[in-house]
């Protein structure tokens, strides 16, 4: 008897086999690569020139239309409107802008606080290191939505306020991590011949340490993306994030909830663009932090 | 180790107390709270008079020596919102549904999380795995209010299988602690998956299948035991996050607990309550974080001795 031809594997493998490498997750995540440009990056930037409608002002003779492949629905409104005849597509595109400009300053602004700290802290040692990491654990055991809450009741719902809540609780996670590696690295060698060649405690800081973390840091920047976006999006729901008449993607699920039956599509939409972008966003640091750092696999 | 528990112990009671400086600060700068309190139209002589009542008129380090000192007895002072109610009261009031809500949450994530952790570990790069992780990823990326508006859209409005929201009977829980739980076991999926792999590529591993040990007791036994203590800890975490968190879902579902009082408390600038709850909620916290902290330098003595 011949050996069994490759071709007379049972029929479902192959199909599972290519179902598996659709998923594998470590090859490059282009698709969530595409919906991060294209529902966050492009509408975020570009947003007065694509959406085709005003976000803010509604045609009230046009409420509550159906997405368009709905009966009564129309090619004018693709996603339909809401209850005073905004378009859905109109106001989605312009909550990018919020999703993604609240995302990249909080995590700039936390990104440098946290990474400055946790440099201080892991190379000084002693009380500095003390006293920061104290900071660390308070910032960690804050409740978070709630102090969210308390913060925006106290300080009013604006965007500086939205940034300075979320940095306050992000900021730990960068400072923690960059002080465990800055432990690590500055008993390596190259630092002790650049402290005997006599630079100064910044200069081997930022100019001998920093860029050694710089991997860590992009992975925790992308792996918090996501967070920041849900995090947004929750503040916005519970009324506590960027001020009306703003479109942003959680106030817009809040505003369909009462019509969930009737006019589904209010905050359907929303909510499934507040998923796959952060879906993808995940997708994407998962792919960069096996690639990058694969040391950071428990974050 | 008793060393070591006293030092966090110390600097837990530190973190609270910055917690009492923060929370009376906020609560200060919202403004005059007299404007809450009284008409617009009250006179000066009405504005002392309540000002008097409710200590607002000495400096504010004697309010807020007064306000810990009461604050450490359990006294927040009366329910602006509610009255005839002390803050505490409310708090302690509506705690027993966060707690029922949260614990079945927390039931549920780890039924899941647990064999499917090891079950995606164990038969790495199958289809299983596959499915598994797409679980976990869309546990990690769905906003939970809107998972909770979609759920009872379609399982309670639509299909009526199950009430839309309150408390009251076991199916009233069903949908809560789903959305609640998911994000969770999401987490812990992935926590359970990749300590699992480390353990099952380790030496001693090899040495009891060589021993002959059945593949089953290989893995849930001696690879969960010791692939168990980063999940560990984060599951106590999750218990102090799951009863802080709750204030998004117990919104969405008007499930009647703590965090539904929050809500309804910083809406009305019920600062007695949100006082009550924010320091509750923080010692929660804390106390879970000690409680960790010390188990597992009791599992690892490398953190004693640090």
């Amino acid at each position: 008897m011949a050996i069994a031809a490759p071709s007379q594997a049972p029929w479902y493998v192959a199909p599972l086999r290519a179902l598996r490498s659709i998923f594998q997750i470590r090859q490059f995540p282009g698709v969530a690569l595409l919906i991060i440009v294209f529902l966050l990056v492009i509408p975020g930037l570009f947003a007065e020139w694509i959406a085709p409608h005003d976000p803010i002002k509604g045609a009230l003779s046009a409420r509550l239309k159906p997405p368009m492949w709905q009966k009564g629905g129309s090619i004018d409104y693709p996603l339909g409107t809401d209850k005073v005849g905004r378009d859905v597509l109109s106001r989605i595109i312009h909550g990018s802008r919020v999703s993604l400009r609240v995302s990249i300053e909080a995590i700039l602004v936390s990104g440098f606080i946290g990474t400055t700290l946790g440099l201080l802290a892991g190379y000084f040692g002693g009380k500095v290191d003390a006293l920061i990491m104290r900071l660390v654990d308070i910032a960690l055991g804050l409740p978070i939505i709630l102090m969210a809450l308390v913060f925006v009741a106290a300080l009013g719902p604006s965007f500086t306020t939205v940034i300075v809540i979320i940095t306050v609780f992000l900021w730990s996670r960068y400072a923690r991590q960059i002080r465990g590696e800055t432990l690590s690295i500055k008993e390596r060698d190259f630092i002790a011949r650049a402290r005997v060649a006599g630079a100064s405690h910044f200069r081997i800081m930022f100019r001998y340490i920093l860029p050694n973390v710089v991997n860590t840091l992009i992975v925790l920047a992308t792996l918090q993306l996501g967070f920041v976006i849900l995090l947004e999006s929750t503040l916005s729901f519970l009324g506590a994030g960027i001020p009306r008449p703003t479109p942003a993607w959680g106030m817009m699920v809040a505003d369909g909830r009462e019509l969930i039956v009737t006019a589904w599509w209010i905050s359907m939409f929303p909510g499934l663009a507040i998923m796959l972008t952060v879906l993808s966003v995940n997708l994407l640091g998962d792919w960069l932090r096996d690639h990058l750092d694969p040391k950071l696999k428990n974050i | 180790m008793q060393r070591y528990i006293l030092i966090r112990f110390l600097q837990s009671l530190l973190t609270l107390w910055v917690m009492t400086v923060i929370v009376f600060s906020l609560a200060r700068l919202t403004g005059d709270p007299l404007d809450v309190l009284l008409p617009m139209e009250a006179g000066d002589g009405e504005r002392e008079r309540v000002a008097h009542h409710w200590g607002l008129d000495r400096p504010l380090y004697e309010q807020y020596f007064t306000f810990l000192g009461k604050a450490l007895q359990g006294d927040f002072g009366n329910s602006w919102k509610w009255q005839g109610h002390t803050a505490m009261g409310l708090v302690v009031e509506r705690m027993p549904a966060t707690l029922q809500l949260s614990s079945v949450a927390i039931a549920i994530s780890v039924l899941l999380a647990l064999p499917f952790g090891v079950l995606t570990a164990v038969w790495k790069d199958t289809l299983f795995d596959a499915v598994g992780k797409i679980f976990a990823l869309l546990g990690q990326s769905l906003p939970s209010f809107w998972l909770g508006i979609v759920l009872m859209w379609i399982f309670a409005v639509t299909l009526g299988w199950l009430p839309t929201s309150g408390r009251g009977t076991v199916w009233h829980m069903v949908l809560p602690a789903i959305c609640l739980g998911w994000f969770q076991v999401a987490a812990m999926m992935r926590l359970i998956r990749s300590s699992m792999l480390d353990v099952l590529d380790s030496e001693f591993v090899k040495l009891t299948r060589i021993k002959g040990l059945p593949e089953w007791k290989v893995v849930w036994k001696h690879c969960l035991r010791n692939a168990a203590i980063a999940p560990l800890t984060y599951f106590a975490i999750t218990l102090g996050v799951l009863v802080t968190g709750s204030v998004v879902i117990e919104s969405v579902f008007a499930w009647p607990g703590t965090g539904l009082l929050a809500v309804d408390a910083v809406r009305a600038r019920d600062f007695q309550v949100v006082q009550a709850i924010v320091i509750v909620f923080t010692s929660v916290l804390i106390m879970v974080n000690l409680a960790v902290d010390i188990l597992y330098a009791y599992i690892d003595p490398r953190i004693r001795f640090q």
